[in-house]
């Protein structure tokens, strides 16, 4: 028999989106509704402490910013891909979450006067990065930690690794997860769930992200049929360090950095004249890559080819009061002072921008119509569309909080009318499907002991990603990628688990996160090999092209034993059409 | 130094079931190479069941602290050449229970953090859960609390402490550093229970101010400092009922003409009020 827990919510995942949402349900009315909050990690460990430049809220309309300006950029920014009502939505709930985290305790970065400060962000038209100095992440992440910590009716799972979400006539019922600490197989059960486990950037060897960023949650709820949406526009950053590619933020081009290629040229003036630095995202990236695809770059003994952003104009006192996190990640991983000298970048695969399809609530969606009763999913892995086919810097930690407040309010209020109804979970077949997923586990996961090294499978998949799937793409190249994710998931079948043991099996581990990486990576490509334009993140040179004619439009993937099977939804558009994008 | 190192040796004091042994494992270097590059090449080529926990690879999630050629330091924070030696010693951090390997159980360490009553306490209790603007911190007052605000609660200060390894119901640096972090915030109005908490016969008398919470912190915090402070406030509030004004909500900027800058005018009539209304109040 498996051990069951039951909560009314279950949040599954700890980042920022995962304990707003717990702390929404928390002081909504507490006592009323209790929450189980399960991660894979520590609660303080999820990547959304690695988040650094800031996020993204109109909070002076006084001195010039406005809702309609904030939605205008986010949009522009999107490749007009993103869905305008959510756009608007989401900006106009932003100042009162960023003054909810500084009631809560967060050490916003401030003016003399004692005001938030902000400061300007790639392609946003107004200084509406709010910021902790370059630490903004983990800094949101300690303010909701010990925000939750004054609250009682929650129980707390680390370091619970959850393996397959349970679905039942359309509505979710709980999921399976393994107790690393006891190697035990146990059941979650809530009659509402949000999702909010993180991106998928670690099915690329050169990223940004933490270990664990390996696409759980949109893999578990692909493989129990709800389709994965716009997973062909994978953000790459441009500021990825040499050679492991973590981050060196945004805000460093924000507080006036410069890109220079091996001349010693500012590039960015052939590419955006006008934004320079500040353009967003997709743009300075595939400026970066024309440079080194062009000769102008420099060759690490790692033989990654990188270019310089150079901050030594900024003086010593700016770098250690704005960027004190940067100059020591540089100093430590590339034994260079950027008070005297330019860190060397490249892009480097970074912010997953599709996820579990969502409706603009962040309720979870089967299909166009048909919602998924009872569960949401909330920030990066969630895809309501806000961003579009690229995100611009700082909307992510906003979406977090954002759409954190707003899954976890809509569960809040699903449990109480829920019960009312008096409605009580079926069991039996919950556990038909737990000891199923128990024997897949236990049986063929920890029980084959020979086969395959898993390692190896997965570092061949990331070498190919980061060759096939990177910032220019080709159908040819795409074709290859997919033959070989093929050949990788036939040989994952055969993979082995050599650790015997129970108790903190990270090997075990490892093994499942793999299956859902080849997933994932397997959406993406089919996804973008599919989608015959270039959109944002998603640039093909042999289409070079956006195509509004026949792309402006949503792509959603399927499970399908065979592989991902795509269907098309239309793009929400409001306010404004597509235009040329210029910056 | 580091041009000429080839191969490092990995020594890990393991942990199984209560048996503990040491294993040795020779690691190829690379130029930059960290302590968590090492035992990522170990458990992926070398041994499969070496258990550690790891996660942003970048010094700000605090899982990979432990006890490096003798102090507990981050393991990804933490470059090979830089250390002076080919002969790289670890063990789980010192004063934690073990599980297994460098795995060691956090569960206590995190509740005393929780005792301390981490958070801003307002009497403005609408003001706090419905904000107007920002409460009011000058660059001086945030600069009084602002360091202790760095902890990633990775338990390296804990590890070192030696009066943590005498009085286990010693909250301990992590926990005492962040009683201040919150009694210092020039917003907190929870100051009188936070010491309250902290003045009895397991709590800051109990420091003897070694330092070493300090000396080990990977993020610069200074624990040490934090403690010493926290006796003095009790000192003062002891003494002299000492008072402190939390700070108020600042208003808006004054209207100067603002910039015109306008997107480009709506293609579609809509009312923007209108758009969502999902559970926004």
């Amino acid at each position: 028999m498996v051990e069951i827990i039951d909560h009314d919510v279950l949040v599954l995942g700890t980042g920022i989106a995962g304990l707003r949402a717990a702390i929404e349900i928390m002081r909504r009315g507490e006592g009323k509704v209790n929450v189980g909050v399960v991660s894979k990690v520590a609660i303080m460990r999820s990547h959304s402490v690695g988040a650094e430049g800031g996020t993204a809220a109109v909070l002076y309309p006084e001195e010039g910013d406005s809702f309609e300006l904030h939605a205008w950029d986010t949009v522009k920014g999107s490749d007009f891909l993103a869905d305008q009502d959510v756009v608007f939505d989401f900006v106009r709930a932003m100042p009162r979450e960023i003054r909810l985290l500084e009631h809560w305790g967060l050490p916003w970065s401030r003016r003399p006067d004692g005001r938030i400060a902000q400061r300007p962000f790639g392609g946003h038209s107004f200084n509406r990065a709010t910021f902790a100095a370059d630490k903004t992440g983990f800094f949101e992440m300690r303010t909701l930690y010990d925000k939750l910590l004054e609250y009682d009716n929650w129980e707390r799972y680390d370091e619970y690794f959850a393996t397959s979400l349970i679905i039942e006539d359309g509505e979710f019922k709980g999921f399976t997860a393994i107790n690393q600490r006891t190697g035990n197989f146990v059941v979650f059960r809530g009659l509402a769930g949000i999702i909010a486990t993180g991106g998928t950037s670690q099915m690329y060897k050169f990223g940004t992200t933490a270990v664990g960023v390996t696409g759980d949650g949109v893999a578990m709820a692909y493989r129990a049929g709800i389709p994965a949406k716009d997973m062909e526009f994978l953000q790459f950053h441009p500021t990825g360090l040499i050679p492991s590619g973590i981050l060196l933020t945004e805000g460093a081009r924000g507080e006036g950095g410069h890109l220079k290629n091996k001349n010693g040229e500012r590039f960015m003036k052939k590419y955006a004249p006008e934004k320079m630095e500040l353009a967003p995202r997709d743009i300075v990236s595939r400026a970066m890559m024309r440079e080194i695809l062009e000769g102008r770059g420099v060759k690490h003994w790692s033989g990654l080819e990188y270019v310089y952003i150079d901050l030594t104009h900024l003086g010593e006192e700016r770098i250690k009061e704005r960027l004190p996190l940067i100059r020591e990640l540089v100093l430590k991983f590339q034994g260079i002072d950027i008070i005297s000298e330019p860190a060397l970048v490249r892009p480097t695969a970074h912010y997953t921008m599709g996820g579990i399809h969502t409706g603009p609530n962040y309720q979870a969606m089967f299909d166009d119509k048909t919602y998924v009763r009872g569960l949401w999913a909330a920030g990066e892995v969630a895809c309501a569309s806000l961003h579009g086919a690229n995100r611009l810097g700082t909307n992510s930690t906003a979406e977090c909080l954002y759409s954190g407040a707003l899954t976890g309010a809509q569960a809040f209020k699903y449990v109480l009318s829920k019960r009312e109804k008096g409605t009580n979970p079926s069991s039996t077949s919950i556990t038909t499907f737990a000891e199923k997923e128990q024997k897949r586990i236990f049986e063929e996961v920890l029980g084959r002991e020979r086969g395959e090294d898993p390692y190896e499978v997965k570092n061949e998949l990331r070498e190919m990603m980061d060759k096939k799937f990177y910032v220019f793409r080709t159908g040819e190249e795409m074709a290859e990628g997919l033959k070989k994710i093929k050949e990788l998931k036939e040989r994952y079948r055969k993979v082995r688990t050599s650790d015997r043991h129970k108790e903190f099996n990270y090997n075990w581990l490892h093994v499942i996160e793999l299956g859902f990486l080849l997933d994932v990576a397997e959406i993406l490509a089919t996804s973008a090999y599919a989608r015959k334009e270039s959109r944002g993140a998603h640039y093909r040179l042999d289409y070079p092209k956006r195509d509004d004619k026949n792309w402006l439009k949503h792509t959603l993937a399927y499970y399908t034993p065979e592989g991902p099977r795509l269907d098309y939804i239309p793009v929400r558009i409001i306010a404004w059409k597509p235009r040329e994008r210029k910056y | 130094m580091s041009k000429e190192i080839k191969e490092v040796l990995v020594r890990i004091l393991r942990t199984d079931n209560g048996r503990s042994w040491w294993a040795e494992y020779k690691v190829p270097f690379f130029e930059g190479m960290t302590v968590l590059d090492a035992l990522n090449y170990i458990r992926e080529r070398l041994d499969n069941t070496l258990a550690f926990r790891s996660h942003c690879r970048m010094g700000v999630c605090g899982s990979c602290a432990v006890v490096v050629n003798g102090k507990p330091r981050l393991a990804c924070n933490t470059q090979i050449a830089r250390l002076g030696t080919d002969v790289v010693e670890l063990k789980p951090l010192y004063n934690f229970p073990v599980i297994r390997d460098l795995v060691v159980d956090l569960v206590d360490f995190f509740n005393k953090h929780r005792r301390m009553k981490p958070y801003l306490i307002r009497r403005d209790v609408k003001e706090r859960e419905e904000p107007t603007r920002e409460y009011r911190v000058t660059p001086e007052e945030f600069e009084r609390y602002t360091q202790f605000t760095y902890c990633i609660m990775c338990g390296a200060c804990v590890a070192a402490c030696p009066t943590v390894s005498a009085d286990n119901l010693y909250p301990g640096p992590q926990a005492l550093a962040q009683a201040y972090r919150y009694l210092a915030d020039p917003r907190d109005e929870g100051w009188e229970e936070r010491l309250r908490i902290v003045d009895d016969q397991h709590g800051v008398w109990r420091c003897h101010f070694a330092g070493a919470c300090s000396y080990v912190c990977p993020k610069g915090v200074d624990p040490a400092l934090a403690i010493q402070l926290l006796k003095k406030e009790l000192f003062k509030y002891k003494l002299f009922k000492r008072r402190k004004k939390a700070s108020e909500i600042v208003p808006p900027p004054e209207v100067k003409a603002p910039p015109k800058k306008q997107p480009p005018p709506f293609d579609y009539e809509f009312n923007i009020e209108e758009v969502i209304k999902y559970e926004r109040e």
